[in-house]
């Protein structure tokens, strides 16, 4: 009889030198050393802002809903009008973006051109395109609407040409073979593979957008933010902290809103 | 009539995946076509319909040379062309009635398909297929929601409604139990027998080859190196298509499988009696 090991270890995956994996460990620590010891940190600084920080949770702890409320309600409807239409048409200009975009799907000079659309819409952060359109149509939230419709297509864009790369070729390739023409196999193929995460993803953005728009307020594209950059201002830490509750209890209703309705889809 | 005259395929990594295919195929005749993994039995039927670009070498059906046709007309001459797949390859979302109408897309206008308002004849024609596989109480159902057997029978519903004056069938039953496969097989022979209807049938399992086609084509490295009817198929042209092997073990695996069913019948007969 053979006498087998009873003891087995997984052997390294990535670096499979011991030199090189201690040198790289020992490596990330002493930067890490390195690192901390660079950072400055004014104590006396730190003592008095805890003290305003304190007066911030002291607003959050008594939120004033009543004082600013034609404001709060304003900013609101104007970030749910905004967050609503920038989510429709963003999505539905994704969608022949995110399909040219496929790369098993697309002519090889309309992928990089949409890949090029997408890469520059993901490349920007909403606050840097607020700022721009901004600058460009005024405060308000037609700059905060463009700049959510712009974001919302680099995000959905990429994720729904993901999917259509990743479908199950056989499905397409069956009705391609009956003889159906390129719109006949988008409609047969590829949309009811692609359908139900395109909508759970929609809802997705539909509450990234919300939060978004009170971001990109503070920059002066209008809605919610913006009531919050004002009250925020004028040092009314409890009507910030009204403002804040509210948007967190939206943002929660579209999450668990839009989970649901997943769930619901698949 | 299907006829192949020099068929090459070379992939863009060089790999030669067939080298001067000739074959013909006479109307009602039902080829098996087998061969090791790799001998380029997918690749010869996904070049007939053009899935795949064949390299040089002619492809006519009937009249038409399919190798040289440009993107419009040869949508056009697929209709012509039922495919039926390995993982049955149906739209998984889709209800079996779409499936099946699905194989009238090649007639009707995007709009038309888009609204789902196929025109009455395709929409009989689809029961009466699904009526022919025994599925037309399922019409409504979702794709997903049928079994491997029933999604096949499915697949040849779909492939039949094209009116296809030619069927090319991917290994139909390699996802299948051997009862099963059996039966898949069995209801492929008629359909096509019905309608005089030629096929070529990539098999993997050869004694069911043996078993139901006509006329059998062994397939080795892209080049045909068997044409013959399944008599002819020996053991020594098993090892020219294959390689060394013992063939009476796998004879064996077929028996045993029929055996398998001889006794599941026993036990069923058994149960409802």
């Amino acid at each position: 009889m053979t006498a087998y090991p009873t003891t087995w270890r997984r052997p390294p995956q990535i670096l499979t030198h011991r030199g090189w994996r201690y040198a790289i460990q020992l490596g990330v620590l002493v930067y890490l050393i390195l690192a901390i010891g660079t950072v400055e940190v004014n104590w006396a600084r730190v003592s008095v802002g805890m003290e305003r920080g304190l007066r911030f949770v002291q607003g959050f702890l008594q939120p004033d809903f009543i004082s600013r409320w034609t404001d709060i309600s304003r900013g609101l409807v104007e970030s749910l009008t905004m967050t609503l239409t920038s989510t429709v048409v963003g999505v539905a200009l994704s969608v022949p973006i995110g399909i040219g975009a496929a790369r098993n799907f697309a002519p090889a000079w309309v992928y990089y051109i949409c890949r090029s659309i997408i890469a520059v819409s993901r490349a920007l952060q909403e606050v840097i395109i607020a700022i721009f359109f901004v600058a460009m149509f005024g405060f308000g939230p037609f700059a905060g609407f463009l700049t959510l419709s712009f974001a919302t297509i680099g995000f959905i864009g990429k994720l729904l040409a993901e999917d259509i790369e990743d479908i199950d070729e056989a499905q397409a390739e069956a009705i391609r073979s009956t003889g159906g023409s390129w719109m006949q196999v988008l409609n047969y193929g590829i949309q009811p593979q692609v359908m139900p995460r395109l909508i759970g993803l929609s809802l997705y953005r539909l509450d990234i957008n919300f939060r978004e728009s009170a971001v990109i307020g503070i920059v002066g594209a209008g809605g919610i933010g913006a009531t919050l950059n004002t009250a925020m201002d004028r040092y009314e830490y409890d009507s910030a902290g009204a403002i804040l509750l509210i948007i967190i209890g939206c943002v929660m209703v579209a999450e668990y809103g839009s989970s649901y309705l997943r769930k619901f889809l698949q | 009539m299907l006829e192949l005259r020099g068929l090459t395929k070379v992939y863009r990594t060089g790999d030669k995946a067939l080298t001067d295919v000739s074959l013909t195929v006479p109307k009602g005749q039902v080829v098996g076509l087998i061969g090791p993994s790799g001998a380029g039995k997918s690749t010869l039927i996904r070049c007939i319909n053009r899935l795949v670009e064949p390299s040089s070498g002619r492809i006519l059906l009937g009249e038409v040379d399919l190798a040289r046709l440009p993107p419009r007309a040869l949508r056009r001459e697929r209709r012509r062309i039922g495919m039926i797949f390995q993982e049955y390859a149906l739209v998984e979302r889709l209800t079996v009635m779409e499936n099946v109408l699905s194989g009238r897309l090649g007639y009707v206008g995007f709009w038309q398909s888009f609204m789902r308002r196929f025109p009455g004849s395709d929409i009989e024609r689809a029961y009466r297929l699904l009526d022919r596989v025994g599925l037309i109480d399922q019409a409504d159902k979702r794709a997903d929601a049928l079994s491997g057997g029933q999604r096949q029978r499915v697949g040849i519903a779909r492939a039949l409604s094209q009116e296809p004056e030619l069927l090319l069938v991917d290994e139909p039953t390699a996802s299948l139990d051997p009862k099963t496969s059996r039966q898949i097989m069995r209801l492929l022979i008629e359909v096509c027998g019905e309608r005089g209807l030629p096929a070529i049938v990539n098999i993997h399992d050869v004694p069911l080859a043996q078993q139901f086609m006509q006329r059998i084509v062994g397939l080795r490295a892209g080049r045909v190196v068997f044409d013959g009817s399944p008599e002819e198929l020996t053991e020594a042209e098993l090892t020219t298509i294959y390689g060394e092997e013992d063939w009476t073990a796998m004879r064996k695996d077929g028996e045993d499988d029929r055996e398998a069913e001889a006794e599941t019948a026993r036990r069923l007969a058994a149960l409802s009696a």
